[in-house]
């Protein structure tokens, strides 16, 4: 902390000297230190337990952000760093790393069967590839409760040892009738009602025999009787490769995390390893996944399209019909216009879900007198129910910024048109358009990227249906690349990060070209 | 809205113009039809293509049967069955974690991006072009593409941190707040630096110190962008789906939109009449903030893009 009496040291910009540290006594300054001390104290407790779990990431970035947090706080030159502190730390973790954190993952193997390090990998193999030992011993066991974690105790060579499915047995004091454990200090053991209505757990838990993972683990299958249940499979470390014990098979690891036999036997689960440009190009050249995914990328650039054209030119359409001062009543239409644009979208595209429903659906049920259309299951009219969903969604706002646009316009201009002799229709094209380009460019450019990655109407609407058949991921018709992405990390079964990610990315690149192209176009159009 | 910018022409030309205010009586019979009454038989078909699916959604919130086909017959049969059943159900849960969520981030955001747009419009400091050029860049990439990642990093949090991990509120909020800065500061940025920099220096030679030009000067000048950045990222929280659908998994955690998305994607169930009860209520405060904000929301997307 620095010193109270310390006077205010030059700045380098020599204006902005004064310092808020001049009135210490102020009651601003007892919030920012109780502030600090909590920040401080959550801090280094984070970083403790990260540091106890083995998470060194999240440590090194608590312990770094902690850091820069009294650095710039008791520091008296980082003003402006005081001010973006909070914001840039949240932008640095949520925004920034998540997406250098996409661009990792896009390389790896990352999913279901490669969630973990090599180093679980080989613990888990080895503990789920259990059988008992023939003719072993058994134990009988007493099951034990702490803090509603179960454990196993029993009496080895005499003597109460007790543990639970992180920690192996190890020796405690508690009491016996010579045959079986009846109590262990600090556990309560488990009456014969909770026996049974546990019962699933009790025959899941594994209690490691001893700290060596070779020893096996102590397992019951009634909660009275307990026994060792060896590893088939022996992991080598010096070799670094399993063997199974009844066969001789051995097992060693591929460049794709995961062990493998000489036949192709596969061993699960593997690890997370990089595996190069892989995900890219079986998302462009794997049969069965590159035409769904081509399908959905060209669907995703024509839904996007086609719903900011339709939007802007109903929206425009409407804007230019309410533009006359004859109409009467005109502000009753634009605030009854605007409506499906204040009632929140997510709502909006439920509802019509409902509403286009097949069987029971109004649209169908009372609009049609009862006919069966297929709205959302039929490959193109799913496509078109989106489009006309998105249509009814966007056009007010369209209509709103058109109308506003078209007030701004230049009246002179139009009038000395007329005067040359200009029809309507000339006007509007030549005249009313490219000065409502220039206003409205920027906001159909966001409209686009906004509906090429509009998941909330696709998932909500379709959910994507109806599905392409053979793909090996969940991805359907209406699919676009982002619900794609979400189908494939969370929906299809198995959860595959890695190809998601690469689709991620692929998406960061297109937003990231259409935003340049974007820039440029609009600095063209305002040139002109 | 209704303010008028093209002067009435002088001479009544022979084809009729609409740009055209005609002083006299306006036209009537068959050219009236011709002019401005298709206009409104234009407005009416959009009107009602825009009001039924709300008046069916109402319709079938009061429908006591809560069925598909029940809510065909729009206020068929009337009843508020559906309201009270919402009492028995977790909706009033997920409404209250929308608004906890919501209402944080919306203050958060505003706090965060004030004190962002604070620094950059007022202090020049080295890296102030590059982070403001980086904060541009960034804006461009929704969060949500990330979402993958957002999900693996809070399950690798969540192994040290529970509570900032999967399947928590706080986590959610720490996660919108990160989207925050990218999105809002630029249009906060804006409107700092229209408030004059005399104001902050005359304070300062009577002695203030930064941080109360901040909270007690700035803050309350630039007071109708932080309402219209605190509404508006209140509407836009309350109805985020992607991120809330993947961080949050347990029925007691969830938010309106994920919750209500699961009611009415229930095929078996088909809670229909629930739903509609739910989105009713759902709606009512986002349509009531929408329409006191109409102006702000419409004036700052236009006047944003024609400075482009």
């Amino acid at each position: 902390m620095t010193d109270v009496s310390l006077a205010s040291p030059p700045r380098a910009d020599g204006k902005r000297g004064s310092d808020s540290h001049a009135r210490r006594t102020g009651p601003g300054w007892y919030v920012k230190i109780v502030l600090m001390a909590a920040v401080n104290a959550l801090g280094l407790y984070g970083v403790w337990t990260a540091v106890v779990v083995g998470s060194w990431g999240v440590a090194v970035f608590l312990a770094l952000a902690v850091a820069a947090a009294d650095w710039v706080y008791f520091s008296r030159r980082m003003l402006p760093a005081k001010y973006l502190y909070p914001g840039l730390v949240l932008l640095l973790a949520f925004q920034l790393f998540v997406m250098l954190y996409t661009a990792y993952v896009a390389f790896t193997n990352y999913g279901d069967g490669h969630n973990s390090t090599k180093a679980d990998a080989v613990a888990a193999i080895s503990a789920q590839n259990e059988r008992r030992v023939e003719g072993s011993e058994t134990f009988p066991l007493t099951v034990v409760e702490r803090d509603g974690e179960l454990g196993f105790a029993i009496l080895r060579d005499g003597e109460v040892a007790v543990g639970d499915a992180t920690a192996p047995l190890a020796p405690a004091s508690g009491s016996d009738d010579g045959t079986q454990v009846t109590g262990v200090d600090g556990w309560t053991t488990l009456e014969f009602a909770e026996l049974i209505s546990r019962s699933a757990e009790i025959t899941e838990l594994r209690v490691p025999f001893s700290d060596d993972p070779a020893a096996g683990g102590l397992r019951t299958q009634d909660g009275s009787l307990g026994f060792v249940a060896a590893p088939v499979l022996v992991y080598d470390a010096a070799a670094d490769t399993f063997t199974n014990t009844n066969t001789g098979v051995t097992y060693t690891p591929n460049d794709h995390g995961s062990f493998v036999s000489a036949d192709g036997d596969q061993l699960t689960p593997g690890w997370r390893v990089g595996v190069g440009l892989e995900n890219f190009t079986a998302i462009f050249t794997e049969d069965r996944l590159a035409g769904p995914f081509l399908q959905v990328l060209v669907w995703t650039f024509v839904f996007a399209g086609l719903s900011v054209i339709t939007t802007f030119a109903l929206g425009l359409f409407l804007a230019m019909v309410f533009n006359d001062p004859r109409v009467k009543g005109r502000k009753i239409y634009r605030s009854l216009l605007i409506l499906p644009y204040a009632f929140p979208a997510f709502l909006a595209t439920l509802v019509w879900r409902g509403m286009l429903n097949e069987k029971f659906g109004w649209v169908n049920e009372v609009l049609l007198g009862g006919a069966q259309i297929p709205w959302l299951t039929d490959p193109w009219l799913a496509k078109v129910s989106v489009l006309a969903v998105n249509l009814w969604l966007g056009f007010p706002y369209m209509f709103l910024v058109t109308t506003g646009a078209l007030q701004s316009l230049p009246g002179d201009v139009l009038e000395s048109a007329r005067v040359d002799g200009a029809s309507r229709w000339r006007a509007i094209r030549s005249i009313t358009l490219p000065l409502l380009m220039v206003s409205t460019a920027p906001l159909l450019i966001s409209a686009f990227a906004f509906n090429f990655n509009n998941f909330a109407l696709i998932y909500m609407l379709t959910g994507g249906g109806p599905h392409f058949e053979g793909a090996p991921v969940l991805v359907g018709h209406t699919d676009i690349l982002i619900s794609m992405v979400y189908s494939v990390a969370f929906d299809s079964g198995v959860k595959q990060y890695g190809l998601a990610s690469a689709v991620s990315l692929l998406i960061f690149v297109i937003v990231g070209l259409i935003s340049w192209l974007g820039f440029r176009r609009t600095r063209t159009l305002e040139e002109l | 809205m209704s303010v008028l910018t093209k002067a009435a022409p002088r001479e009544s030309a022979p084809r009729e113009d609409r740009y055209t205010i005609r002083h006299d009586a306006g036209p009537r019979g068959v050219r009236w039809w011709a002019e401005v009454g298709w206009r409104h038989v234009v407005g009416i078909v959009m009107v009602v293509i825009c009001v039924v699916p709300l008046l069916y959604v109402i319709s079938a919130s009061l429908n006591p049967s809560g069925t598909f086909t029940g809510s065909n017959r729009l206020f068929g049969e009337v009843g508020w069955n559906n309201y009270a059943e919402l009492f028995e159900s977790r909706y009033w849960r997920w409404f209250l974690n929308s608004f906890v969520v919501a209402v944080t981030s919306a203050a958060g955001t505003v706090l965060m991006g004030g004190a962002a747009a604070y620094a950059f419009s007022r202090f020049r400091f080295s890296g102030r072009r590059g982070a403001l050029t980086t904060l541009l860049l960034v804006q461009m990439f929704p969060q949500m593409l990330a979402v993958v990642a957002i999900f693996l990093v809070l399950l690798t949090i969540g192994d040290v941190i529970p509570i900032l991990g999967t399947n928590s509120t706080l986590a959610l909020i720490a996660v919108y707040l990160g989207g925050a800065l990218g999105v809002n500061t630029f249009l906060m940025y804006g409107f700092f630096n229209t408030v004059p920099r005399e104001i902050d220096e005359a304070a300062k030679i009577d002695g203030a110190s930064h941080a109360q030009i901040f909270w007690t000067i700035i803050l309350r000048l630039v007071s109708p962008i932080l309402a219209v950045v605190g509404l508006l990222s209140f509407i836009a929280t309350f109805g985020e789906f992607i991120i809330a659908k993947t961080v949050l998994q347990s029925p007691d955690r969830l938010t309106l939109a994920v919750g209500l998305y699961q009611w009415a994607s229930d095929e078996r169930n088909a809670p229909w009449g629930l739903f509609s009860a739910g989105a009713v209520l759902a709606a009512i405060p986002v349509v009531v903030l929408f329409l006191l904000l109409q102006k702000y929301i419409v004036g700052g997307l236009t006047a944003g893009s024609v400075k482009g």
